[in-house]
């Protein structure tokens, strides 16, 4: 059958199973656009190409499959690098295609080119400019295939105009063989039972989980071992959901805003289990101190996490899915004979002590709103059963500390780049994932304005996504920094000049709600939540409230400030 | 802080060259010479890269040179036996005076000479690190008034003796 590249792309894509793309058009991809009504996968239009890149982002974090986006040369290209980066920097199977211009113009600084290729190469897995239509329908392959497997992350495929225009015969290849990729995935035998004696040596055992569990969809075997075998868990932000939130043994998150538990468990325990998580700087604090009295194992399917920026002792690369299946398949023979419980229990039960002297909390001590008590009230009414996705700062902090996130996929968040914006349009994309869920944006009156313009894809697409504004006037999470180590320097944080966020909800057709007095939390979310679409609830919440505790960058993770 | 041979053999694909270079430069790690040419086999080219950095950063280069989608394999050859060689056209000051003795070390360094005019001669010279470096002192002090070099090029020794 021959078709033109326009209606390749499409056929690859339905056969890829795509159901949806996030997208805008512009001269460079008209072709493209030109088929899609003939095609059976979906299209969403934004209002701006980072809102279309971070909800085929949100759509693939909510799912587990490989989101899609779609934008012209040149501006629609560049307007989707932040949300590249965003992708890239929490290993999120995303695929970009972007317009390029035709092939006789490439390079010479033709209307609305760019050489997005070039651009994104440091934040891409990998890219490709198509350059014969030959090629088409394989590299489409290879995208998803990238995207998809090892570590996952976006891949980018770049389309001039002239291939979306050129006829060939369309075939679509079965299988993928790359011999420069080769993704490792099992697991060494021999390194999984010295972890296995590792751990029956332990008596200070700690699962520290990250990103990873998720991504791999390991999420199961990680809640088995830490369950059965009676370890503590601590996650990264990013592995949030992974095993669950409300479960004794689980610490919450540890680093510069984790839990006083977490981060003495990590100062004191003797075996530290890391799995598909990298030892970020915000989780390790001062890296000397990290850990001290620790024999390290390091589960990660990406080599170049591992020995990066903490050294560990037994290094294991594998995908954790498979990685996680066998040391549950080796220590599940153990369980007659080895008492894990009991070997565990003072450990355990000194862990306890700590999450018990500290506890997560906050001084409930005025007559304003707490943004704390607001996440609070949030985990109430939905019990735990929504999707959340955040935005970025002090937001996002509460966010991870006061709900309990009970399965993987429902903290959608940006973790590795910390992208202001990043959560509306990311809850849009979830929200077309799953119509009858409920997906809030929790967020902070700076961030939401960075991609508000996406109400209107909201409101169009009848995606009834809720947003949950901490509004503290601030662009918080700057000022808490000021305050601390800045002589209470507010230069440039102060945001109290504000659009009325209800008017603005209106505008676009959703719904809005201001809240200004604690007694109406409840309530009013309990009323946003019932209404079937977009909404704003705009909560006036203490302007000077920060986030606790907290390790100042650089200190060891037991210097902590509570509250 | 050590120099670091690395060996890298990679899929002959366009940007190939900007995504290995992409990396030490976003890291801010220095590349000394870099020497990109095909190999026998088609579609895949072999660089050679002579990078400057501590041996917990190099590890790091290796290992995401290794997860670059192009790359084929990556080899370290410091830690290995490897034979390297650079080539090097030295155009030298050779008024009458001084020919007699260029030609002399010309010879010694069993370096060929490649063009002659009234006043200058063009060496090319073949060898390793230490090689190169001797001859270019050597010149010097009549005035080397251009240099062009390759780079390395290295490949592993097929024995590797216990010395
Ligand atoms: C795109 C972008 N620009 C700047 C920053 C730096 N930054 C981190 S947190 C923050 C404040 C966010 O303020 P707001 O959204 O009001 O949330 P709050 O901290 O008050 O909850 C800023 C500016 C960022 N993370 N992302």
């Amino acid at each position: 059958m021959k078709l033109t590249g326009a209606q390749i792309l499409l056929k690859c894509l339905e056969e890829e199973g795509v159901d949806v793309m996030f997208g805008f058009p512009g001269g460079a991809v008209i072709d493209i656009y030109d088929e899609i009504p003939n095609s059976s996968v979906e299209h969403i239009l934004v209002r701006h190409e980072q809102g279309a890149i971070h909800a085929a982002d949100g759509y693939a974090r909510a799912t587990g499959r490989v989101g899609v986006c779609l934008v012209t040369s040149g501006p629609g290209a560049t307007n989707t690098v932040t949300g590249i980066a965003t992708a890239y920097a929490d290993s999120i199977p995303v695929v970009i295609f972007t317009g390029q211009v035709p092939r006789a113009l490439i390079g010479n600084d033709a209307f609305q080119e760019v050489d997005i290729v070039g651009i994104t190469r440091p934040c891409t897995k990998h890219n490709y400019l198509v350059q014969d239509i030959k090629d088409l329908a394989r590299t489409v392959k290879q995208a998803f295939y990238l995207a998809r497997s090892g570590r996952p992350g976006p891949v980018l495929v770049d389309l001039p105009k002239d291939i979306q225009q050129q006829v060939t015969e369309f075939e679509y290849p079965d299988s993928v063989s790359m011999r420069s990729y080769k993704p490792t995935r099992k697991p060494h035998i021999g390194q999984i039972r010295k972890v296995v004696k590792l751990l029956k040596k332990a008596k200070r055992p700690l699962i520290y989980s990250g990103g990873g569990v998720i991504t791999s969809g390991s999420h199961e075997d990680l809640t088995w071992l830490g369950q059965t075998l009676r370890i503590p868990v601590t996650s990264t932000l990013m592995g949030l959901g992974a095993f669950p939130g409300d479960d004794e043994l689980f610490l919450g998150m540890l680093g510069m805003h984790g839990t006083y538990a977490a981060n003495m468990a990590v100062n004191n325990c003797d075996l530290l289990l890391a799995v598909g998580a990298r030892f970020d700087d915000r989780v390790t604090g001062k890296v000397d101190t990290f850990a001290p009295n620790a024999t390290i194992v390091h589960i990660d399917v990406d080599p170049t996490s591992i020995q990066k920026n903490v050294s560990v002792h037994v290094p294991l690369v594998a995908d954790c899915k498979p990685a996680l299946a066998s040391l549950k398949a080796e220590t599940e023979g153990t369980l007659d004979e080895f008492d894990w419980a009991a070997d565990h229990k003072p450990w355990v039960e000194m862990v306890q002590g700590w999450a018990k002297e500290h506890p997560l909390t906050y001084k409930d001590d005025s007559e304003n709103i707490k943004p704390q008590f607001v996440v609070e009230k949030i985990y109430e009414i939905t019990k735990g059963d929504a999707i959340i996705a955040t935005e970025v700062g002090q937001n996002q902090m509460w966010a991870a500390q006061f709900y309990k996130y009970a399965r993987p996929n429902t903290l959608l968040t940006s973790g590795g780049l910390g992208t202001m914006g990043y959560g509306f349009p990311a809850a849009l994309g979830a929200q077309r994932a799953f119509p009858d869920k409920l997906v809030l944006d929790i967020a902070g009156d700076g961030s939401i304005q960075m991609c508000i313009q996406e109400m209107m894809t909201a409101v169009c697409n009848k995606l009834p996504v809720k947003i949950i504004i901490l509004n503290n006037g601030y662009l918080g999470m700057v000022r808490q920094w000021q305050e601390l180590f800045y002589d209470k320097n507010y230069c440039a944080t102060c945001m109290d000049a504000q659009p009325d966020f209800v008017k603005l909800a209106e505008a676009y057709g959703a719904a809005g709600y201001r809240v200004t007095e604690k007694k109406d939390v409840e309530k009013t979310l309990r009323e946003a939540f019932a209404v079937d679409k977009p909404v704003i609830v705009d909560i006036r919440v203490e302007k000077e409230e920060n986030v606790y505790p907290m390790v100042p960058a650089g200190a060891s993770l037991t210097e902590m400030l509570l509250v | 802080m050590s120099k670091h041979t690395l060996s890298v053999m990679v899929e002959n694909e366009p940007g190939v060259l900007s995504r290995v270079a992409g990396l030490f430069s976003g890291r801010g790690f220095n590349i000394y010479s870099l020497n990109v040419a095909p190999t026998l086999e088609k579609g895949v080219s072999l660089m050679t890269i002579v990078a400057e950095g501590d041996d917990g950063i190099v590890e790091q280069i290796v290992k995401q040179l290794r997860k670059l989608v192009p790359t084929i394999k990556v080899k370290d050859l410091t830690e290995l036996q490897s034979v390297e060689r650079e080539m090097v056209l030295l155009k030298v000051n050779a008024e009458d005076s001084k020919r007699a003795e260029i030609l002399r070390i010309v010879d010694i360094f069993r370096c060929k000479v490649v063009d002659v005019s009234v006043d200058e001669l063009t060496i090319e010279v073949t060898g390793d690190q230490g090689k190169i470096g001797a001859i270019i002192n050597l010149l010097n002090r009549f005035g080397i008034k251009e240099i062009a070099r390759t780079g390395n090029v290295a490949m592993r020794r097929s024995m590797q003796i216990e010395l």
